[in-house]
């Protein structure tokens, strides 16, 4: 029961990331995803194997690295943002051919 | 579903955590997407304390609701003016977007519903507890933690390190 | 014998190589040549020094009980051991012909050194640029033609013989501003390094089947109870020939495989040797200064091909189709360069052509020695001709150039009649000329004659044959003596001052060498250089018939030549006019340097090279290429794939995610 909601969540996620332009929205889509995958690990794990902990154990991992990731991602903006005043990623696209 | 209590609280929580993160993702106005974010990681926090582990459920409310957000509202005020709203989407890329959301709804419901997933019962668990969490994070061999334990360390360390190396000021 | 005066023999030169080449642009001009002069002198002394105890010392070392000279190794270094029969020795073999060549390079050598000192400078005494370098060359092939004659080993032979094939490159293209002097260095370098190649192959074979590059150990016996003395032995040329006999295939295109050996070994000595039909590079190579044509291309290294028949001679003796080889190729060349040289302007190419005869003859001599005719005579008479060819050619060499340097022209023509004004040239240019001809006393007539009669004692044709170049060879060598001293009165040009003679450093080196022309054929040389070690006393074997046809050939040439050159006449023109093609041919040089631009342009680079450069350019290259494009064309075609725009990316990255997604179903469900 509890993953229909997880998985409305991931498909929201998958929205806001394709479609929004400013790079921290783009951040929170990106949060959205990854909460939804630890709840399917957590559920799984209390469903299937009760007895187990890896799914969470999985989870909790998978928690600090998303915190370390978005840090990073947030100094990266930041960074941009000083030396490009914008955070569209329409307009950065630097990285082209 | 044991008790109309529980099925309350399932309804309850699946509502904000549907409700939130799609106001997340649609909102204009990106200090509101954070909020709102942070509900939705709260309502995250109840399912883990739905399903027996304590621990996750606290861990994801400190770093989560405590560290993330904080820092999405921190970046979120140095780089956008106050009152400034994105610019409205073009119905273009909405309907696009839509479509591609739909399309993944589809199919991993098809899977989760051709499973037969949905209504499986919970079976009956002891909570671990703080100890049992503290000593497999600690120990090594089947059940154990440690490598990833220190992976993570190391992660983080290389991280704030990287952070600073990121940002400073040149 | 003691190995200090060996070791500094060669150490000199090469020092004074490094030290001129390295520090020679920091000295003054006449530093570098007094230094150059210095550093030969003293080798000189040495090797004189080392000589006269060869063959006056009387010690057990190099003569035994019954007067056989020995062949004695001062010193012999390892100097790479790859396995334990494949070893690389340096070392300092000392036997009679090393000895003499000792004295003979320092001897030339040194005469050049001084004579360069006057030569190398125009005629307000301003030394020539790169005259240091000159010297450091000069030092550089000493070195490299010492290492070569006291090699103990084949191998170390063919590292000097390179060495001074690199520093004849360097000398003979000394002016390397002249496009002319540069093609020359490279075709000189180019058709010995040609020939080296059949000498490297010919040491491959020999060393693979007798496991050994020494010479002691291939062509003589060491003498017992004496540590590195060695007795030139059959027996031990012999048990080398078994060993081929035993493991080689016996014939291979007709001749056995030591045969084969013996001729490839002898095709690095025609290249060096300039032998017919390998030539082609000496009379190019006098585009180098003259005292280097007189030192290299005359005296020393051109006889190298000589020496390393002669330092291989009892093998050549086990295979008299080699020998024979030898003889024939030499026969030849004989004739054509005498003929060549009848019809030369330009009195450096005469004198090369006269060199490319010379060296020839004693090829021919050692082609037809054999033990059986006055032990050995033709060997001993090819060491006696090259010792004295040597002194008498180097003057002519230095003779000539005195000629152009005083007049500035390589051409007779711009001569004629000099006698007056340059009276030491003449001379010394006479007695060189009388010793070439043959004439009793000079040198020449003795060492000469020991070849004819050595050739008479094989085969009457030979001998014959060999009569009529020596004839052809007094006919145009007076030919070039009137034709520059004599014919007419010497025009002045206008402005121009008389020439005249040559200041005492280039006087003296001729005067010396004239010297020893004169005497040179009083030496007993068959008591000092034989094949096999014997004394042997030609004075008292000599052959008054043979000695008495060969002087009335050359008399009878030099009147031929004196008649037609003397003074103006219309005589050579009319001669020229009997025999308008062989007049033109010869003048032409038969041609060889155009049949070689044939094979090589016409055939190897237009029917072979442009094919292959062709396949090179439009089949490998093309498939490259055609590489390239599609590649090229392929990155282009999908460059706007890599539009810089993120979530595009994303698109495509959840394309292909629900993609797999949706057929996982399919395909489980």
């Amino acid at each position: 029961m509890l993953l229909v909601p997880a998985m409305i969540m991931f498909c929201c996620g998958v929205y806001g990331f394709i479609t929004r332009r400013n790079m921290i929205a783009i951040l929170i889509s990106l949060e959205l995803m990854l909460n939804a995958v630890d709840i399917n690990f957590a559920v799984f794990n209390r469903y299937l194997w009760p007895e187990a902990t890896e799914g969470m154990f999985f989870t909790l991992f998978a928690i600090a690295i998303a915190a370390a990731e978005t840090a990073l991602a947030i100094a990266i903006i930041i960074n941009l943002y000083r030396s490009a005043k914008n955070i569209d990623v329409r307009d950065l696209n630097k990285l082209k051919y | 579903m044991e008790s109309v209590g529980s099925i309350i609280l399932y309804i309850v929580v699946a509502l904000a955590m549907v409700v939130f993160s799609v106001l997340a993702v649609t909102t204009r106005k990106i200090l509101r997407a954070a909020t709102y974010l942070l509900f939705t990681l709260f309502a995250a926090a109840c399912v883990y304390f739905m399903l027996d582990y304590e621990f996750l459920g606290a861990v994801q409310i400190a770093v989560y609701a405590g560290g993330i957000v904080v820092l999405f509202v921190f970046s979120i005020l140095l780089t956008s003016r106050p009152g400034h709203n994105s610019e409205r989407l073009s119905s273009k890329s909405r309907v696009l977007g839509s479509v591609a959301a739909l399309a993944m709804l589809l199919i991993s419901g098809y899977a989760l519903v051709s499973r037969c997933a949905l209504y499986a019962a919970k079976p009956a668990l002891d909570t671990p507890t703080m100890q049992q969490v503290g000593q497999s994070m600690m120990s090594t061999g089947h059940g154990g933690y440690l490598l990833p334990f220190e992976a993570v360390s190391v992660l983080l360390l290389a991280c704030i390190i990287g952070g600073v190396v990121i940002a400073r000021k040149r | 014998m003691d190995a200090t005066l060996p070791i500094l023999i060669l150490a000199i030169p090469l020092g004074m190589f490094l030290v001129l080449g390295l520090a020679g642009c920091k000295m003054s001009h006449k530093m570098a040549g007094v230094l150059g002069c210095l550093g030969m002198g003293t080798t000189l002394v040495l090797a004189y020094t080392t000589a006269f105890t060869y063959f006056f010392s009387g010690s057990p070392e190099f003569v035994n009980a019954a007067g056989e000279r020995l062949q004695a190794v001062i010193f012999n270094h390892t100097w790479l051991a790859f396995t334990d029969k494949l070893v690389i020795r340096l070392g300092f073999l000392l036997d009679p012909i090393s000895a003499m060549m000792l004295v003979v390079i320092t001897t030339i050598s040194f005469m050049v050194h001084l004579y360069s000192m006057g030569y190398m400078r125009d005629h307000h005494g301003v030394y020539e640029r790169g005259f240091q370098r000159f010297y450091a060359f000069l030092s550089l092939f000493s070195f490299s033609m010492l290492g070569l004659v006291v090699a103990t080993n084949i191998f170390q032979m063919y590292i000097f013989w390179e060495l001074v094939g690199a520093s004849s490159y360097l000398l003979i293209g000394f002016y390397y501003v002249k496009p002319s002097a540069v093609s020359a260095s490279k075709k000189a370098f180019i058709v010995t390094r040609f020939a080296d190649l059949g000498f490297l192959i010919g040491i491959l074979i020999l060393s693979y089947y007798t496991g050994t590059f020494n010479f002691t150990e291939l062509t003589s016996a060491p003498v017992e109870g004496m540590a590195d003395v060695f007795n030139v032995s059959e027996t031990t040329a012999l048990s080398v020939k078994s060993i081929f006999e035993s493991s080689a295939t016996p014939v291979f295109l007709g001749g056995s495989v030591l045969t084969w050996a013996l001729v490839l070994i002898f095709m690095g000595g025609m290249g060096k040797s300039a032998m017919l039909p390998l030539h082609i590079w000496l009379p190019d190579a006098m585009e180098g200064p003259t005292p280097v044509s007189a030192l290299i291309h005359a005296a020393t290294m051109v006889v190298a091909g000589v020496y390393l028949v002669a330092r291989l001679f009892p093998l050549y003796l086990m295979e008299v189709t080699a020998l024979e080889f030898v003889t024939w190729v030499g026969a030849f060349t004989a004739l054509y360069a005498a003929i060549v040289a009848c019809t030369q302007i330009d009195i450096k190419r005469v004198l090369a052509f006269s060199t490319i005869s010379q060296i020839a003859f004693m090829m021919v001599s050692l082609g037809v020695a054999r033990p059986e005719f006055h032990h050995g005579l033709g060997y001993m008479a090819s060491m006696f001709h090259l010792f004295t060819h040597a002194m008498f050619k180097a003057l002519l060499f230095l003779g000539a150039g005195a000629l152009i340097h005083a007049i500035g022209s390589n051409d007779y023509t711009a001569m004629h009649g000099l006698r007056k004004y340059m009276p030491v040239t003449h001379w010394t240019f006479l007695i060189g000329c009388l010793a070439i001809a043959g004439i009793i006393p000079f040198s020449g007539f003795f060492s000469k004659d020991e070849i004819l009669s050595s050739c008479l004692g094989n085969s009457t044709f030979i001998y014959i044959w060999m009569s009529l170049v020596a004839g052809l060879t007094a006919f145009y060598m007076f030919r070039l003596y009137y034709l520059i001293f004599w014919w007419k009165e010497h025009k002045i040009p206008e402005g121009h001052h008389a020439p005249h003679d040559q200041p005492w450093t280039m006087s003296l080196p001729l005067v010396i060498l004239a010297a020893i022309s004169l005497v040179a054929g009083f030496i007993p040389f068959g008591k000092f250089v034989t094949w096999n070690g014997h004394p042997y006393d030609f004075m008292a074997h000599f052959d008054w018939s043979v000695a008495a046809v060969s002087l009335c050939v050359a008399i009878v040439a030099i009147v031929l030549a004196t008649a037609m050159y003397r003074k103006e006449n219309p005589l050579p023109d009319k001669f020229r006019a009997a025999l308008p093609r062989l007049w033109e041919w010869a003048h032409h040089r038969f041609y060889w340097d155009e049949l070689y631009l044939f094979i090589t342009h016409k055939i190897i680079f237009d029917r072979i090279c442009r094919p292959i450069a062709w396949f090179d350019r439009h089949i490998i290259d093309g498939t490259m290429d055609a590489f390239a494009t599609v590649t090229h064309a392929a990155s282009r075609a999908i460059r706007p794939l890599q539009s810089g725009q993120v979530q595009l990316y994303v698109w495509w990255y959840l394309l292909g995610a629900l993609a797999l997604g949706g057929i996982t179903m399919l395909c489980l469900l």
